[in-house]
């Protein structure tokens, strides 16, 4: 009751499935990173996963768990933190606060329609179904022309690279956000973990990126 | 020097209230601001017009009463500085300055510049207090508490309940004010007793009495008279945690 109805309490579910959502964001980068490595390698990466049988649909739900939790949440709180400012004063400046850290609510809408789009095109086969070929017997389908095909279009590469700016933006607030919520910071730890948190969206941003746009300009081919 | 005035004016909370603009042409740069304001008054008083209401009382920076946004900034933006300690050597002939008060649905406006701050004081007969018996006061080289402990505790007890915090936030969220009266018993003897009711009873009280939540913007540091230190507020969280297990 009180960890899902209170005000700190809610502040500790959204840090929590913070973490699980960035631990994942950075691990899934790493596996993506693969890409650069050639087919063998994100293939077998894949191969791995698939291997793993039904922990991969535990991760899945616990991923799709903490993801829903922390929308629904952030939804809940951004809505009565409207709702305690119903106006502002005329002039407003502020001292401390940034863009990214006003914005968390957009930013995150923008990052949900993201992974819908993200699912429907490299998962649920959805959107462009001509980019899958099976590779082998055991029902696996060939990641690396997968990816590459998948972003021989402009449109998901467009999509790709805003989507992974509002990640930027998103985590640059939340990452330290995170910690300060589950009460790991003090005086000194803060803006460290501010820049650090800045970084950590930077280096995400950049990761991300680079694999369709090494795509797009050809340094990684078929 | 002379300056233009855009004040806040509203009758109660069923005015919709609007900014009236008001020269002031003859300020001293030794002024005060809310001496200043008074002298804005005198001539309103003077001309028969309804004089501008705003809080005050020590006019020292110590009791909390200030609670003028100025140029988008609770207590005018000036560094650990409340609104009577701002001096109008800070700002230029010609200058226009915007007047507000604190704005938040915790916070409704009384008159003018005056809100009512009542909810903070919710807060604090929620839990910002200790029911042990301590006896008299006892000698002070013969309390066990070390020096850094009762500085932590003094700088949370820095807090002078002004609420630029929440007029600060962009979620009207005054968890800073709690954060800082929930550290400052919690590290002592005397208040670690009841420290896990209170963390969950003022955090409870804050919300009951339309406080929105904290999202970590860190604005209420930044225009805090005090300076008290966010630090405070991942200390309530902790607080909070334990309250919970």
């Amino acid at each position: 009751m009180q960890l899902t109805q209170s005000s700190v309490g809610r502040k500790i579910i959204m840090a929590v499935t913070g973490l699980v959502l960035i631990s994942f964001v950075c691990v899934h980068l790493l596996g993506n990173s693969s890409m650069f490595f050639g087919a063998d390698a994100i293939n077998a990466y894949a191969q791995k996963l698939h291997s793993l049988g039904p922990f991969v649909w535990v991760f899945r739900l616990v991923m799709l768990a903490a993801f829903a939790i922390h929308l629904v949440f952030g939804i809940q709180l951004t809505l009565e933190n409207r709702a305690a400012t119903p106006e502002t004063n005329v002039q407003v400046k502020r001292l401390k606060t940034g863009f990214g850290a006003e914005t968390m609510i957009v930013s995150g809408g923008v990052l949900f329609f993201f992974v819908v789009y993200h699912i429907l095109h490299f998962t649920a086969r959805v959107t462009n179904p001509e980019i899958y070929v099976p590779l082998g017997d055991a029902g696996m389908v060939d990641v690396y022309f997968m990816v590459v095909n998948g972003f021989r279009s402009a449109l998901p590469v467009i999509v790709y690279v805003a989507g992974m700016i509002f990640l930027f933006l998103h985590v640059s607030h939340g990452f330290q956000s995170l910690f300060q919520t589950l009460g790991l910071s003090n005086d000194k730890s803060l803006p460290v973990m501010g820049t650090f948190g800045k970084l950590v969206g930077f280096v995400l941003l950049l990761g991300y990126i680079a694999i369709p746009l090494s795509i797009v300009f050809g340094y990684i081919k078929l | 020097m002379k300056l233009k005035l855009h004040v806040w004016r509203q009758n109660g909370q069923n005015d919709k209230g609007k900014l009236e603009t008001y020269d002031a042409p003859n300020v001293s740069p030794d002024q005060s601001f809310l001496e200043m304001l008074d002298d804005v008054n005198l001539d309103l008083a003077r001309t028969g017009r309804d004089i501008i209401a705003f809080d005050h009382d020590c006019r020292e920076g110590i009791c909390g009463m200030c609670s003028q946004v100025i140029n988008g900034v609770p207590h005018g933006g000036q560094d650990r500085t409340t609104v009577c300690q701002l001096h109008m050597r800070k700002f230029k002939d010609g200058d226009e300055i915007f007047i507000e008060p604190w704005k938040a649905r915790a916070f409704p406006v009384i008159k003018d510049l005056v809100v009512d701050r009542n909810g903070l004081e919710k807060i604090m007969q929620a839990g910002g207090y200790t029911s042990c018996h301590t006896g008299g006061v006892p000698d002070g080289n013969a309390l066990p508490i070390g020096n850094p402990v009762a500085e932590y505790s003094m700088d949370a007890a820095e807090c002078i309940g002004c609420g630029a915090c929440v007029a600060s936030c962009p979620n009207s969220s005054a968890m800073l004010y709690t954060g800082a009266k929930v550290a400052q018993l919690a590290v002592l003897p005397q208040g670690k007793v009841e420290a896990q009711q209170r963390v969950l009873a003022m955090t409870e009280a804050a919300k009951e009495n339309g406080f929105g939540n904290c999202s970590n913007h860190y604005e209420c540091q930044a225009s805090c008279p005090k300076g008290i230190n966010v630090k405070f507020i991942a200390k309530l969280n902790r607080e909070y945690m334990k309250a919970l297990l």
